[in-house]
């Protein structure tokens, strides 16, 4: 008997967690619209409460069209547990409070979005968790941060706008040996193009806004648990590994010796912060993520296009993209991200006798068919400028630090016809030139 | 709970309740490369209605110290020391795959210690494959990679997982990637090489259930059956759709099932 095979990513993709709907046949994920679940008898009820039995009490907690979305998660990623949130955001949040609380601390890459910058700098330290954050390339500012009281090391696979390459292997490598998990965005890459579990990371979490939806019409996350910390071995969390009093009593990692993270942040977290994902939300991020072998090929394809335009045109100062000879992860990239670099790309224009400022709002302006807005991921192609908007809360240091000057314009590439973005670029790229003087 | 079993530590989860050496007791058993994570919601549910649920990491599994046992005899005289040690005088024992055969074994060789026997995922013999145990020994990822997909029913590979916000399979092939090297083909091997007579099975006179599944690759439905006929009295279950990881992919017909032996 020859050696039995899993299903391949792009099946997964579309039927990973659904089979027919067993009450109707529905071939369709059907949408559970429901706050609560009628219990069948009392003992079953109490059964559900105490966790003896599955099933779902309460759409906070869980519900059977989330569950379809976290079990194809699992499923792509390779995970034990995932846990729909109401946002990548939430799902950040989620992962952290779950493991650490007053007193705690995280190391973080520099470069990372805008909004989980602010979480961390701003926002956590009101609750007494602090961040340091490093350079995510310098391996030894890493390992430098770590305290006794640290609990997490924090990065993005590609770091959103400067396109840093997180090196997981390495940073985890860092993270285990100091007795810690890695715990990695994985927004830009979706797991057709990276699965970082496989690459020693330890939790994932993903905006599902971006490429995992495509179509850019909800608001979503998911909190992935890899299974494969030892938290009994660390001995720095006890939020797994001591009775919980707020549920029963219970040692989350006795309970599940592969998924105590998930079980604890569903029980605790979800009940408590409540950041759930809503059950439509759940059907539409669906609809997107079973074309989502499709539509990265394509989204990697028209990027690369575009990322070789753009180095060619002379309006431009610097192209930023990973599969770039240039770029200082290109090396990594090719290492970890076989697939593609993904479909973000920066790129500075040429301040010229005047600043690069007003070159890119011209840029900007003149632009027809990317739009102007403040997300990724998208079908449709997107332009930001982060320095005054995604990113303008972090201080000129900061800026430098996550590779954005005040010309650094961001595209997310869609899944247009490749000539008809070129064709739209080339038009804003000679207004913004003709304007700077070049 | 800890319990010092022939000089180790030995881990046994109750269930989320205290162990009471006045309620009586439910032992169960894990399978070849498992731990006692296979059995948290039938372990807190009888937990919960009366019993002592003990399950335990067998030596060398999960959180247990001390080496795999290489027979099934010698794993089955470490369950009777465990009860030893938690002066337990009688205990139903319920097993998975391997973990059938060291409850059956328990209950031919210490009759007097066995109230019930409930045997889930089982075969007698237990034959391994050439190539599941080469792997085993020489690939163990792939040996992973076997268990995991023939230990499901076909349709898991798609999932909808009773569990809500769970891959079953991921889940179990990390439960499987994080025992210890060399584990699995101890286990498997012991299974191969346990081969009681049909009249050690015969003089059975414990109460007896067999929980079988329609599509269990593993241990298939006609061999549990084969084993239920050659037991006295011996009832029988059988899970339709379900493979042989019924603990995880039935878990409420499991505990259904347990219920009627256990009331027995």
């Amino acid at each position: 008997m020859s050696k039995p095979k899993y299903p391949r990513l792009d099946t997964l993709a579309v039927h990973a967690g659904q089979s027919p709907d067993p009450a109707t046949g529905a071939r369709a994920v059907p949408i559970y619209q429901t706050a609560s679940f009628v219990f069948p008898d009392t003992e079953t009820a109490a059964s559900l409460f105490n966790l003896e039995r599955t099933g779902h009490v309460y759409s906070r907690i869980s519900n059977p069209t989330l569950s379809v979305f976290e079990e194809r998660m699992s499923a792509l990623e390779g995970a034990p547990a995932a846990i729909a949130t109401a946002s990548g955001q939430a799902a950040l949040h989620l992962g952290i409070a779950t493991l650490m609380g007053a007193g705690a601390h995280v190391v973080a890459s520099n470069a990372l979005y805008g909004g989980s910058h602010n979480l961390l700098s701003y926002t956590l330290p009101r609750f007494g968790i602090e961040t340091t954050f490093v350079d995510g390339r310098d391996l030894a500012a890493w390992k430098k941060a770590i305290r006794p009281n640290t609990r997490l090391l924090f990065g993005e696979t590609v770091g959103n706008p400067g396109l840093d390459v997180l090196n997981i292997p390495a940073v985890a490598d860092i993270a285990h040996n100091a007795g810690l998990p890695l715990m990695v965005d994985a927004t830009l890459t979706t797991p057709f193009l990276s699965r970082p579990i496989a690459h020693g990371a330890d939790i994932i979490m993903h905006s599902a806004t971006k490429f995992l939806s495509g179509h850019g019409v909800v608001i979503g996350g998911v909190l992935i648990d890899g299974g494969s910390f030892d938290w009994d071995k660390s001995g720095k969390f006890p939020t797994l590994t001591e009775p919980y009093d707020g549920f029963h009593g219970m040692v989350m990692s006795e309970e599940s010796s592969v998924a105590a993270f998930a079980l604890r942040a569903r029980r605790e977290g979800l009940r408590d912060f409540g950041a759930s994902m809503a059950p439509m939300t759940a059907f539409q991020i669906l609809q997107g993520l079973e074309t989502l072998h499709v539509r990265m090929p394509r989204h990697v394809e028209n990027t690369r296009t575009i990322a070789h335009f753009l180095s060619a045109n002379k309006a431009v100062a610097r192209v930023t993209y990973p599969e770039l000879p240039s770029h200082p992860d290109h090396e990594l990239a090719k290492q970890l991200l076989p697939e593609g670099a993904g479909a973000v790309i920066s790129f500075d224009l040429k301040g010229g006798s005047g600043n690069a400022k007003a070159a890119g709002k011209i840029f900007i302006e003149k632009l027809a068919l990317f739009s102007h807005l403040a997300n990724i991921g998208d079908a449709k192609s997107l332009v930001i400028h982060p320095a005054s908007t995604t990113h303008f809360r972090m201080d000129a240091d900061a800026l430098k630090a996550a590779g954005i000057s005040e010309g650094t314009i961001r595209l997310s590439i869609g899944i247009e016809h490749a000539d008809d973005l070129i064709e739209d670029l080339s038009k804003a790229l000679y207004a913004a030139g003709k304007a700077a003087g070049i | 709970m800890k319990f010092l079993v022939q000089q180790q530590p030995a881990y046994v989860y109750t269930g989320g309740k205290d162990f009471d050496v006045n309620r009586p007791t439910v032992v169960f058993v894990h399978g070849a490369a498992n731990d006692h994570s296979v059995w948290t919601l039938q372990a807190r549910y009888f937990a919960h209605h009366g019993w002592n649920a003990l399950a335990l990491d067998l030596p060398g599994h999960g959180q247990s110290f001390g080496d795999a046992k290489t027979s099934i005899e010698s794993a089955a005289d470490w369950l009777i020391n465990l009860l030893d040690n938690g002066n337990v005088a009688r205990a139903a024992l319920v097993g998975h795959s391997m973990g059938s055969l060291i409850a059956l074994d328990a209950a031919s060789r210490y009759a007097s210690r066995v109230s019930r026997l409930g045997l889930i995922g089982t075969s007698v013999p237990m034959p391994v494959s050439d190539e599941l145990l080469d792997a085993a020994i020489n690939r163990p990822a792939d040996a992973f990679d076997m268990l995991n997909i023939w230990g499901h029913a076909p349709q898991l590979k798609w999932g909808r997982n009773p569990t809500p916000g769970t891959s079953s399979m991921m889940a179990y092939l990390r439960l499987l990637t994080q025992s210890r090297s060399g584990v699995l083909a101890t286990d498997l091997a012991a299974c191969q090489s346990y081969l009681p007579g049909d009249e050690s099975l015969q003089a059975l006179n414990v109460p007896t259930l067999v929980i079988a599944a329609t599509h269990d690759l593993l241990t298939p439905q006609k061999s549990a059956l084969s084993l239920a006929a050659r037991i006295p009295g011996c009832r029988i279950e059988v899970l339709k759709g379900a493979g042989h990881a019924m603990m995880q992919e039935e878990p409420g017909k499991v505990v259904d099932a347990l219920k009627e032996l256990l009331k027995a």
